[in-house]
Parts: structure tokens; C-alpha cells; sequence
């Protein structure tokens, strides 16, 4: 059994540090495992929030040597372990404390966007009937688990801090998943470019990177939104088109 | 003192399934609903289920209706569920299923664009709605994004650590939010719990640090029965290696698509034993099995796809006897389909993505070109509070409880996928009870005394320090390591004995736990708050397995392997006695309506 140290942030909004813990690792160990131990031998009040420990809850984000990451998707077998392995808050949201970071906003942003709205059913039990080529281009979005680390990384929200007006990828994609099934009539175009933002995006791509479902943020999703966007909102024909059909 | 206060007409503690479904429900009757939970929203346990969600729409056999579904649930649970819940569940959750749709959930889809169903273990023909293998994402996404335009106040990372009453009446709750650890009182009309189930109180499981029964536990201290405790499922396939993720399930959905059982031997041991109420319907050779996972009407499934607790005995079995894999489980293929199908490897990606992400990612192997290594693990409690059918409320008036955290529906032993539409169906029926139960109520009080006392108790683990102090997940660890090996998947007087003579000591040291720092989001208080609740239902368990001298279902005594004519008419009941002690007593169960059973001798 070998070691490692883990330098983990300590503390909560107004004052902290990096504190090093040094913790026996063993063979398929992620980062989760040694948070986990170091909390029950060494800081039991260290605040770390999780749930499944199977990257299908989203729930246990954090930045590990300053990469975006999901702690219990992270094996330690993928880091170096002679020097120690750097563990902090995600950065776009205020710290709570410790590992924790309060990411209300995100939930608060979800209710802005215009729900589901389906067409009237196919069927005289209330069914629809829906190609499965159709389901599969919205699956890829609602695979997302929610973790944010995408929205952590984004330069908008977290060089920029303009929260107030940029729902960042994660909600793009929301918005995506509603405007690409099948049955949604609800039309979020116009609230994309103006209350949402959807321009503030210069698809760098950093939110495909991290996305620990390999959701293709950029491209699949926020791409077709802005052409849809352009289309719509600023397609010179479409305007004059709209003007006669209303 | 004075706390921050809520009050709400329908107070909803847990934010899965069937909490979120009972909110809906409850706030669409036109009350005002709080729903408390103990993490943040869309993360609870539902998350995690992947096969999908039993629902008899017929799409690709048109053979099934609720009937079928009706007596495949009281076979899979050896006839001790409660026929009525059985009865509502297999009619109802078709019109469940399409409401999900409605809401914007995406299931896969047959070639008529219908909802795609699969096979599963223990249901008669493909009954299974799902999309891929992440349908409790799908689910508790769904319902998550529906339910916040529904105007239902979410209280995130908020734990009740006691329910309040007026009288015989439950009016409110008592807890503390996790980011500043404040008090709370939540006062209601009519509480609902939908808190999950005890998975923490043994060493290997699949379930997150939620589920520490604490909703049964609030249940039993306010005065409610809780119901046939033994019954806990262990899922057959758990990870066993690398050992930091032993216990995260492995989908049943992998031997739905196929995939088999072998041992050390190569040997598909499955075929070995196959109960007596499954000869009929179980195929005769593996070919049959095969035909069966790809939709072959006149197949009969593979042993694999028998029910849950005989897989994960014989797959203890094949432990035991020295025929396991290296690491201590035994192997699951489904990399052998390829032989079978011409794009099997890519075929697996599609119709198992997160398992093929999770075995990349956590052990290193490609689930498309070798064998997983799998065992059993603590899933899922069949036991829970008990409850009326139709309303879904305890013994105690104005307490409710839907999905895991209440018992009935599953008898002995749950089939894969009925455990979604359970949330579904009964998370609807407790919002809708509640919400006009809510409406007949009059104001209720909160005693003082209650709130007081309980804030007492939660905070002294701060007051305990010094050398007579023990950490709270030492504790945790030692009753998890005894409910393992004593109160396990096969069981003895003996050694449920031995567990019950050391309840004592594990009790005496929990009131001895003392926590560091302050309370704000302090893992170490929290866990020493739910050791009281993990204790009880573990004791419960153990109490409810030493009465059970029968093997029925997920419970099995080596000293007892028979089924009893007798203990088949009886449920275990626990309750709180007048004296603060633990009662265990088994009652009788209610005789089935004739028409019912003549549904189940139908099927047989």
C-alpha cells in the first residue's frame, strides 16, 4: 500500500486555505475514495457533497489540479502521484464551504426557460408516435446529469461573471433537448437571443471538453440554437415572411 | 427558542420518484406543497436505475395487460405483497408511463414509434419503458422539469430529523438545512414520506450516504407500523472490483440484452437450479434463452433472467463453493453476443452506454470485448412503513409514504422495473390523499416541547468531546460490516442472534459520538444524526429475520430452506411498543378477493 497527499481547500466564503492530507491509496482508487477516507480518519467536518459515486448523479464536481472534474469519475492512477493532488471548489459559483459550492442559481435559471409543451397526441389513449431516429438527437442532451462543471468552465460565467445574463451551456443544452423533441410546439427562439445570451458564446469549446457525459455541447447543440437564432430572428426573408403570416 | 418556520397544506420529505411525483400531484389538487430534501434536487437514488420501468402498454407483445403484470408481481413476490397495491399498480402504471410522456420524457421507441418496452427478470413478456440504460435519469429529470412550474416550494440539502404531532396527528416536521445547519419547523396538514430506502446499513451496496431509512425510522418513532423488515434485495450483479466501487449496480438490463452468468469453470451455472415456479417458463437450453432476449415470441427466457434473490443466491452459491472469479464475483458476458450479432460490439454501446462508460472508466475493461466481474449488493428494501392501498397512509393520521420507504407492493421479493412505476403510481396516489386529507384539516399546533427536545438531542454530539468521544463513521462502519455478514443474503438463528446480542453496544456507543468543527455542512454531525435512524431500521431488520423461520423470497435461512404453508399468511409487523422497546409480531394478512386470485391460478 503506497501514499499520496491531497491538498484540499479548507473553509467557507469570507476566509480558507489549502490544507495537505497524506492518506494510503489502493489499486482503482478515485478521488472520491480519498476524500471519503480523509473525512472519516483525518476531517470529519470536511463538507464534500455527493451521492451515486458512479458519475450518474452530477452531484460530486469539483477541480482537481485545476481540471473541471467529477471526483468519483477521477481514478487517482490518472494523476501524478508524487507531488500532491490538488483539490478545490468549482469556481464559478460562491463557496459554501470546504468542497461545496452553492450552485442554486443554475435551478433558478432552469425556471426561466419556457417548459414542455407537447402537440396534441397521435393517439386516442394519449400516446405519440415518434421515429426513434427523432428520440436518439435528443437523448444525447438528456443524458446530461447536471454536475455544471460545464458551466464552471465557461469563460462567460466564470471570467466574466455574467450570470445575470447568460444561461450557459448547460441550459443551452436544456433549451436544445426542448426545441429538438419531437413533440414540443414552444418556440424559446426569441428568448435565446434576448434574455438568454445565446450570442455571448464564442464557441471555445470548453464545455464540450469537460463534459463527463461527452455531450457535444458546442456543436450538437449550441450551434444549431444560433443558427436557428440567425434564421429567425435576423434572415431578412423569414422577417418579411413573418410580417404576412404573423 | 424560535426557528425558521414553513407551513404548507402538504409537506413532502424526499425528492425522488415518488416524492416529486406525489408533489405534483398534490400541488395540481390546489394545495400548497413543501418538498424537502436531503440532497440537491434531481439527485436522489432514482438517478441510478437503468432498466426501466415496468408499465403493460403491450407495445411489443400485445399478449400482456395488467392481469399478467399483476400475477408476475405476486409470484416474484411469493405471494406476501398486499394484493390490492399489486392490483392498482399493474393498472395503473400504463397511464403513468404516458404521463411521463407527456411531460417530456423520450423513451426508445418500437418500429412503430411506440414506447419500446424490454424483457427483464420475472416479468412474462417485455414490459420494460426505458431509454437506453439511464431511465431513472429520464424519470427524476422529467418530473423534476415539470414540477418546478408547478409552484412547489424545493428546500435542497435539507435533512427532517423528527416528525412533529398534535395529538395521534402527524402537523410538521422538524430539521436542519446542511449549509449553515439551522433549525427548521415545517409545519403541514399532511406529511408525505418519500425518503428511499436503508442501503447504508450494510457494508456493500448500491445505494448513496442518503438512504439511512431515515423516513422509516420518522415513521416508527411517530408511532407508525413498519412491514416485513426482513425482505431486503440484494441486486445479483454489484461491481466487486477495484474494491473503491464495489457494491455500484451493474444494470439487469445486461442480461436482458443477453448477457450471461458463467463461473470460474466457464460454466453457466444458471441452468443448475431453477425453482419450481419458474420450471414452466424458464427456456430449456441456451439457444432458447438467446432467442428469448431477442424477441422471440415463442422462447422462454434464460435462467439469468430469473428473479433477483435467486440469482444472488446462486451466485453465492458458486462463491461459496469456490467457482468464483478473481476478484471475488463471478463473470457476467454480454461480449459473447458478438459472436451472435455481425455489429455486436457497437450494438452493446448503444443498448448499454452507461454501463460501458462505467466498466471503461471505474475497472478498465471494455464490457464489449471481456467479462465483468459482478456479485451481489444491498439494493433495495421491500420492507417499509405500512401503509392503506389506496391512500397510501400509515397507521398514523396525516402520515403518508410512497415508493421504497413503504412495503406492500413487492411482497418478498420486487421484479426489476416495478420499483419506477411504483414511484410513479403510488407517489401519485399519497399527493393525491394527502392533498384531501390536507383539505379536511383544520389548523394544527406545534408543540414546543417536541421541537425543543429534539433540538437537544441533535446537538449533542458537539457537547461530547474528550476521550470517552468516538468519531460517528467508525460506529457506522462496525454495524455495517455486522449487518453484512450476520443479517446478509443467507441468514441462521445463529448468527442473527449474535447481531441482535451486539445492538446493545452499537446503541451505547452511537450515544457516545462526538463531531468537530461547527454546523455548517458538517459531514461528521450528519452522520452521526442518521446513525440513530440507520440503527433502528437495522434492528428492525434483524428482529423482523430471527421471526421468519422460513426462506421466502430475498430472505434465506440456511436453517430453514423451505417455504412454510403457514408463515406464507403472515407479515411482520414492527412497531414501537409502550415501553420504548422494539415489537415484532407477525400478523395475518388480509385473504385475497376472488377474483384476484383467480387472475394469479390464470397465469400459473
Amino acid at each position: 500500500m503506497s501514499s499520496a497527499t491531497f491538498r484540499i481547500w479548507r473553509g467557507n466564503a469570507e476566509a480558507g486555505a489549502f490544507e495537505d492530507y497524506t492518506t494510503e491509496v489502493s489499486e482503482g482508487m478515485v478521488v472520491l475514495d480519498a476524500v471519503h477516507q480523509i473525512q472519516a480518519e483525518k476531517a470529519n467536518d470536511l463538507a464534500v457533497r455527493w451521492n451515486c459515486k458512479a458519475g450518474k448523479c452530477g452531484s460530486c464536481s469539483a477541480e482537481v489540479n485545476g481540471n473541471p472534474k467529477l471526483m468519483c469519475m477521477t481514478r487517482l492512477n490518472t494523476l501524478p502521484l508524487d507531488e500532491p493532488v490538488t483539490i478545490e471548489p468549482m469556481q464559478t459559483f460562491p463557496l459554501i464551504r470546504d468542497l461545496v459550492t452553492d450552485v442554486s442559481w443554475n435551478y433558478e435559471v432552469k425556471k426561466r426557460i419556457k417548459q414542455f409543451a407537447p402537440r396534441k397526441p397521435d393517439a386516442p389513449d394519449g400516446s405519440w408516435r415518434v421515429d426513434q431516429y427523432d428520440v436518439e438527437r435528443v437523448q444525447e442532451f438528456r443524458k446530461c446529469i447536471e454536475c455544471f462543471l460545464c458551466q464552471d468552465v465557461c469563460h462567460v460565467l466564470r471570467d466574466h461573471r455574467l450570470h445575470d445574463k447568460f444561461i450557459g451551456p448547460r441550459y443551452l443544452v436544456y433549451t436544445a433537448a426542448l426545441e429538438m423533441q419531437p413533440l414540443d410546439t414552444e418556440d424559446r427562439i426569441a428568448d435565446l437571443a434576448n434574455d438568454h445570451g445565446v450570442g455571448y458564446c464564442n464557441i471555445t469549446k470548453c464545455c464540450t471538453t469537460v463534459c463527463p457525459e461527452d455531450i457535444a455541447i458546442t456543436d450538437n447543440a449550441i450551434i444549431p440554437l444560433k443558427e436557428r437564432v440567425v434564421d429567425q430572428m435576423y434572415d431578412p426573408l423569414t422577417k418579411m415572411l413573418r410580417m404576412f403570416t404573423g | 427558542m424560535t426557528y425558521e418556520s414553513f407551513e404548507y397544506d402538504v409537506l413532502v420529505i424526499g425528492a425522488g420518484g415518488a416524492g416529486l411525483r406525489a408533489s405534483i400531484e398534490a400541488s395540481s389538487a390546489g394545495v400548497s406543497v413543501g418538498l424537502v430534501c436531503k440532497s440537491l434536487l434531481g439527485k436522489a437514488h432514482t438517478v441510478m436505475a437503468e432498466g426501466g420501468m415496468a408499465a403493460a402498454l403491450g407495445n411489443v407483445d400485445d399478449r400482456d395487460s395488467w392481469k399478467v403484470h399483476f400475477a408476475d408481481t405476486m409470484r416474484g413476490g411469493q405471494y406476501l405483497n398486499n394484493w390490492r397495491m399489486a392490483e392498482l399498480h399493474a393498472q395503473e402504471a400504463p397511464t403513468r408511463a404516458r404521463e411521463l410522456e407527456s411531460w417530456g420524457a423520450v423513451f426508445d421507441r418500437t418500429k412503430e414509434g411506440k414506447i419500446l418496452q424490454r424483457n427483464f427478470g420475472g416479468h412474462k413478456y417485455p414490459r420494460l419503458a426505458h431509454v437506453g440504460d439511464r431511465t431513472g435519469l429520464e424519470m427524476i429529470r422529467t418530473l423534476q422539469d415539470h414540477g418546478i412550474h408547478q409552484g412547489i416550494d424545493v428546500h435542497m440539502e435539507c435533512t427532517v430529523i423528527e416528525l412533529l404531532k398534535d395529538g395521534d396527528r402527524v402537523v410538521g416536521a422538524f430539521g436542519y438545512d446542511r449549509e449553515k445547519g439551522r433549525f427548521r419547523v415545517y409545519t403541514a396538514r399532511a406529511v408525505v414520506l418519500a425518503s428511499g430506502g436503508i442501503g447504508r446499513a450494510f457494508k456493500v451496496t448500491s445505494n448513496s450516504w442518503e438512504y439511512t431509512g431515515d423516513g422509516h425510522a420518522l415513521a416508527y418513532r411517530a408511532g407508525a407500523e413498519l412491514m416485513d423488515m426482513e425482505f431486503v434485495q440484494f441486486h445479483p450483479t454489484g461491481m466487486v472490483w477495484p474494491p473503491s466501487v464495489r457494491g455500484i449496480l451493474v444494470t439487469e438490463g445486461v442480461r436482458g440484452e443477453g448477457g450471461v452468468l458463467r463461473n470460474s469453470e466457464g460454466k453457466r451455472f444458471m441452468f443448475e437450479d431453477i425453482p419450481e415456479l419458474y420450471k414452466s417458463s424458464t427456456a430449456d437450453d441456451e439457444e432458447e434463452g438467446w432467442k428469448y432476449t431477442q424477441g422471440d415470441k415463442e422462447s422462454r427466457r434464460p435462467p439469468e433472467l430469473l428473479t433477483r434473490d435467486h440469482v444472488a443466491r446462486c451466485i453465492v452459491r458458486e462463491l461459496r463453493e469456490g467457482r468464483g472469479s478473481p476478484h471475488g464475483g463471478v463473470f457476467l458476458d454480454i461480449a459473447w453476443i458478438k459472436e451472435r450479432l455481425p455489429n455486436g460490439a457497437e450494438h452493446i454501446k448503444k443498448k448499454l452506454p452507461s454501463m460501458y462508460h462505467q466498466f471503461k472508466q471505474l475497472a478498465g475493461i471494455d464490457i464489449t470485448q471481456e467479462p465483468m466481474e459482478v456479485g451481489p449488493t444491498t439494493h433495495y428494501v421491500m420492507g417499509g412503513i405500512r401503509v392503506e392501498a389506496d391512500s397510501q397512509m400509515s397507521t398514523v393520521p396525516g402520515l403518508f409514504a410512497a415508493g421504497e420507504c413503504a412495503a406492500g407492493l413487492h411482497g418478498a421479493n420486487r421484479l426489476g422495473g416495478n420499483s419506477l412505476s411504483d414511484l410513479l403510481v403510488f407517489g401519485q396516489r399519497a399527493g393525491q390523499h394527502a392533498a384531501a386529507y390536507a383539505k379536511e384539516q383544520t389548523g394544527a399546533s406545534i408543540n414546543s416541547d417536541q421541537v425543543e427536545a429534539a433540538a437537544r438531542l441533535a446537538l449533542e454530539p458537539f457537547e461530547r468531546e474528550g476521550s470517552d468521544a468516538e468519531g460517528p463513521y467508525q460506529v457506522q462502519f462496525d454495524l455495517q460490516d455486522m449487518m453484512q455478514a450476520q443479517v446478509g443474503i443467507v441468514r441462521s438463528q445463529a448468527e442473527i442472534q449474535k447481531a441482535l446480542d451486539a445492538f446493545g453496544q452499537l446503541y451505547e456507543r452511537a450515544g457516545r459520538v462526538g463531531v468537530q468543527g461547527n454546523r455548517e455542512y458538517n459531514a461528521g454531525w450528519h452522520t452521526a444524526l442518521d446513525l440513530r435512524n440507520l440503527l433502528m431500521v437495522a434492528e428492525a431488520v434483524a428482529k423482523s429475520a430471527i421471526l421468519r423461520k422460513e426462506s421466502r423470497g430475498a430472505h434465506f435461512r440456511e436453517d430453514f430452506l423451505e417455504k412454510d404453508s403457514e408463515q406464507a399468511k403472515l407479515n411482520t409487523v414492527t412497531r414501537l411498543g409502550a415501553g420504548g422497546e422494539m415489537e415484532v409480531v407477525q400478523e395475518p394478512l388480509a385473504p385475497i378477493r376472488d377474483d384476484l386470485a383467480q387472475i394469479i391460478d390464470d397465469n400459473k
